[in-house]
């Protein structure tokens, strides 16, 4: 079952940019492309923990603020030589607002 | 039996839903066409020819008094429909009731009017119908200020519109760049370009505050302060669907007047077409889905069985020389994938997105001539796989096996253009090979090929790799990145020679291969322009590596460290005491003396920057800079204030330079000494600029590290005076800003430059002047402390999540 949950307007996310949403589990980075599309990830490199969200944003990837790893927002897996993934969440635009699938978060608090 | 039918409007929708159903029974309808402006039909979309000169009214209408006499349709011109009564099937106007067995409503869409002071003032027009072109021409004198509020679609057509005929045209636009609902960010800068070449001023990121003047329009005045004078306003910021008859009538509306795929409302008598009605949640503006409305409605309205189906549709704007088309979708769903061409000699930029093989959205300007043949394929949803490698060549290349692009050049024949700016054809360049050349550099001498704008350099490389074979060497200079051929040299070379003063502009005119370039491009190119470009660029934080978008350094587990600044190393008590408060009131875990002379406060949460920022900033504090490329610290020993060996004042001189250089962004970190006498306790010989104090003046010497590379300051001049000290300072400072590659330290500059042409620059009184004075230019612009900046609400909100949900899920 989907739970679309609206987070936020679209606006408060800069574009090639992401802000942060506080969640049971720790915190999801919830991405906007310079296309306006968003995407949302966990907010933790598996590298050595680093905040994606803190980091830049090009294309449809974000490159950890802390070693440089490169993570594909679409996919989660690190691109390149460097292997590992983050958790993705489904997440969509509506009317100027972005929501998220809060499904897998509630499901995890429930288990 | 002849049916009584009613329409109310005479649009462009309403106009060929009667042109269908007659031609289907000709004797079948008995029809009253109400309009509420004094006219039939004419083609609304020609409009802007009309405005711009091109055509006349009589050449746009589509339907005159002979087609409406010929059929036996009542004409109802300039007479509003105030009301229908569905109990007793009769529309009401000021000519009476009118009986419908059907009725049909086409009453369009209104402009939207933005709620500012000024807008009732005589002299402010929407643009919709031919009133507002008259009075857009009347206004278009030679001369005469227009200001269009609105860089969509219809806003640019009038823009365009009027300053054909004439007029001194500003376009105001609240978004970052024009037709943004159809166009990304390098095709609106293309879009701008062309606008301006034609005298159009363009002012993105712009909201009007209110429209002023007495007894009619005079100015716009815009939230920024900015005023431009206006005898015209046009607003042109969007439509919405015309429904309030409907409401009146106790129909479904949302959005629009709800239809179902036969265009009936929710009475069944009563159908509705064009921009006033919602089909599944969609409305409708262009035309083509307007035509296959009225085909569909006339077909219901005759017995038929037709069905509205809505498909995607492609945009052009009719603004002669600006070519530009959009088709399909760009927003939303994982799994898409893009391919960017740029030809920016002749203004080219094309850009494909394909999901699941296929193709979903395609933007391009410049050169549309395969817009057509990109929107068939969206519209089919062809499976491109197998021509992906030249689809973004469009039909011309279409089942070709020319993905190569060694093999693509190897084809082109010899009086192929190779260097659009200076006109050279390969067959030149293959001549100059074979008569020796093996490099580039050589190429470039000999035929200039690649010397102007230096985008062809690949192509000339590919020559070269082609005719010389094995005996071909890539040459040694290191690309920017993977975006672009070009060095970081080249690429700041180009944003001064060109006047390149936006990332969409660098991206377009240098041709990079991205659509919005990548972490080793950006931040080289967000300083190139701002260090450029100070009043023209506007800094992107999203450019930034995270220390210098937070102005605070991250640590290995993601808090951060505070620095606040100390002038010149030197503190007091009220400051201390400042520090040692925030300290406890944040729980900073360690406080650390640095190398720099300051006190650095580690372990900071994200959450706790801004108020800790507001706490110190409280006390006078203001941001370290100890995280950015930029003046970071001037390191002074006590000097002739207290030292007996002291021959200057080593301390006033350094926080003089501190104050003078704060806030100023480099291209690698900058840190100064100060030291009182040679035995330079302020160890100034190993800093980017270290002044050694002596009896006679001020030795200044430059490029010396203490990092990774380990490296004594050289002897750049010396001053006489204090003011001098500073004045050579500032100049170098800006010199390297002006010249350095993006993380170059000024050692590694130097000895790519040279010291005696740095010497000779800053030496030479007028350049030296020049340098000075173009810093203090951009200090005026940068010289603010980030902390206070980022220490208001509603900037220190971006420091915390956007949403909670942890709170929700542990209910």
């Amino acid at each position: 079952m989907t739970i679309w949950i609206d987070i936020a307007a679209l606006d408060d996310i800069p574009q090639r940019g992401a802000r942060t949403v506080r969640t049971a589990q720790g915190c999801v980075a919830v991405f906007r492309t310079f296309d306006d599309r968003v995407f949302a990830l966990d907010d933790r490199c598996p590298h050595k923990g680093g905040p994606l969200s803190d980091g830049i944003v090009h294309g449809h990837a974000v490159t950890c603020p802390l070693h440089a790893w490169v993570f594909s927002l679409e996919t989660g897996m690190a691109q390149g030589a460097d292997t590992g993934a983050v958790a993705t969440y489904p997440a969509r635009v509506e009317a100027g607002r972005v929501l998220i699938d809060a499904e897998r978060l509630m499901a995890r608090r429930v288990a | 039996m002849t049916q009584r039918l009613v329409v109310i409007g005479a649009g462009m929708a309403s106009g060929r839903m009667i042109e269908h159903l007659l031609d289907g029974a000709p004797e079948g309808w008995d029809i009253t066409l109400f309009n509420a402006e004094p006219r039939g039909n004419y083609n609304r979309l020609m409009l802007s020819p009309v405005l711009s000169g091109e055509k006349t009214y009589a050449e746009i209408v589509t339907h005159d008094d002979g087609f409406y006499a010929a059929r036996g349709i009542a004409c109802r011109f300039g007479e509003t429909v105030t009301r229908i009564d569905r109990a007793r099937k009769v529309v009401v106007s000021q000519g009476g009731e009118t009986p419908y067995d059907k009725l049909v409503i086409a009453t369009g869409s209104a402009p939207f009017i933005i709620p500012v002071a000024g807008r009732d003032l005589p002299g402010v027009v929407s643009y919709r119908d031919l009133e507002d072109t008259n009075a857009m021409i009347a206004a278009s004198r030679p001369g005469a200020k227009a200001v269009v509020i609105g860089g969509g679609l219809l806003g640019l057509e009038a823009a365009a519109g009027m300053a054909a005929r004439g007029a001194d045209v500003t376009v105001i636009h609240l978004m970052g760049h024009l037709m943004e609902r159809q166009l990304d960010p390098a095709a609106g800068y293309l879009l701008q370009k062309d606008l301006e070449r034609r005298g159009i001023r363009v002012h993105c990121k712009g909201a009007t505050k209110a429209i002023l003047g007495h007894d009619r329009v005079e100015a716009v005045l815009l939230e920024d302060g900015t005023v431009y004078g206006a005898d015209l306003v046009c607003m042109a910021v969007g439509i919405r669907p015309e429904v309030r008859i409907a409401t009146d009538a106790a129909l479904d509306v949302e959005r629009g007047i709800t239809v179902d795929a036969r265009m009936r409302t929710s009475d069944p008598s009563i159908f509705a077409l064009g921009e006033c009605v919602e089909f599944e949640s969609q409305l409708f503006g262009l035309v083509a889905p307007l035509y296959d409305q009225a085909r569909v409605l006339a077909d219901v309205l005759n017995g038929g069985d037709a069905g509205f189906r809505p498909v995607q549709t492609a945009t052009k704007l009719k603004v002669t020389g600006c070519d530009l088309f959009s088709a399909g979708d760009f927003a939303e769903a994982p799994g898409r994938e893009e391919i960017v061409f740029r030809d920016p000699g002749r203004g080219i930029y094309k850009r494909l997105v394909i999901e699941n093989d296929r193709l979903i959205g395609a933007v391009m300007y410049g050169d549309t001539a395969d817009g057509n043949w990109f929107f068939q394929k969206i519209k089919e949803g062809t499976d491109v796989s197998a021509t992906r490698e030249t689809l973004i060549f469009g039909p011309a290349f279409a089942g070709g096996v020319q993905s190569d692009p060694l093999a693509a050049v190897a084809a082109l024949p010899l009086e192929a253009e190779i260097c659009g700016c200076n006109g050279v054809c390969k067959g030149r360049i293959v001549q100059a090979i074979e008569g020796g050349a093996t490099d580039i550099a050589q190429l470039r001498a000999q035929t200039k090929a690649s010397a102007s704008c230096g985008t062809c350099t690949g192509l000339v490389e590919q020559v070269l790799a082609l005719t010389l074979g094995d005996a071909f060497q890539k040459p040694a200079a290191q690309p920017i990145c993977g975006c672009s051929d070009l060095t970081h040299e080249e690429v700041r070379r180009l944003i001064k020679a060109q006047e390149l003063k936006s990332m969409p502009a660098v991206m377009q005119e240098l041709g990079w291969r991205t659509s919005c370039g990548c972490p080793s491009c950006r931040p080289a190119l967000n300083f190139y322009l701002l260090a450029d470009w100070p009043l023209d660029y506007r800094d992107d934080a999203q450019s930034r590596l995270v220390n210098e978008r937070l102005h605070a350094n991250i640590q290995k587990d993601g808090t951060f460290s505070v620095v606040p600044r100390m002038w010149g190393g030197v503190t007091n008590p009220r400051e201390l005491r400042a520090i040692a408060d925030a300290a406890e009131k944040y729980d900073v875990p360690m406080v650390k003396v640095t190398g720099g002379q300051r006190i650095d406060l580690l372990g900071v949460r994200k959450e706790d920057l801004p108020a800790i920022w507001a706490d110190l900033n409280a006390a006078g504090l203001v941001s370290g800079h100890a995280y950015s490329k930029g003046l970071r610290t001037v390191k002074t020993c006590v000097g002739s204030e207290f030292c007996r060996f002291g021959t200057q004042d080593s301390t006033g001189l350094g926080i003089a330079l501190e104050q003078r250089l704060w806030g100023s962004w480099t291209p690698h970190k900058v840190k100064l000494g100060v030291s009182g006498c040679p035995r330079n306790c302020a160890e100034a010989t190993c800093k980017d600029v270290g002044i050694v104090c002596v009896d006679s003046g001020y030795e200044i010497g430059v490029g010396g590290a203490a990092g990774m590379d380990v490296k004594e300051t050289q002897r750049l001049l010396k001053a006489g005076t204090e003011a001098e000290a500073i004045e050579i300072t500032v100049a170098f400072v800006q010199l390297y800003r002006e010249h350095a590659k993006y993380l170059d330290r000024p050692y590694k500059w130097i000895a790519k430059v040279g010291l005696d042409w740095v010497r000779d620059q800053i030496a030479d009184p007028a350049t030296r002047a020049g340098l000075i004075e173009r810093f203090d230019l951009s200090q005026r612009v940068y010289q603010k402390d980030p902390w206070a900046e980022r220490a208001r609400p509603d900037a220190a909100r971006r420091f915390r999540p956007v949403a909670d949900l942890s709170l929700e899920a542990a209910e």
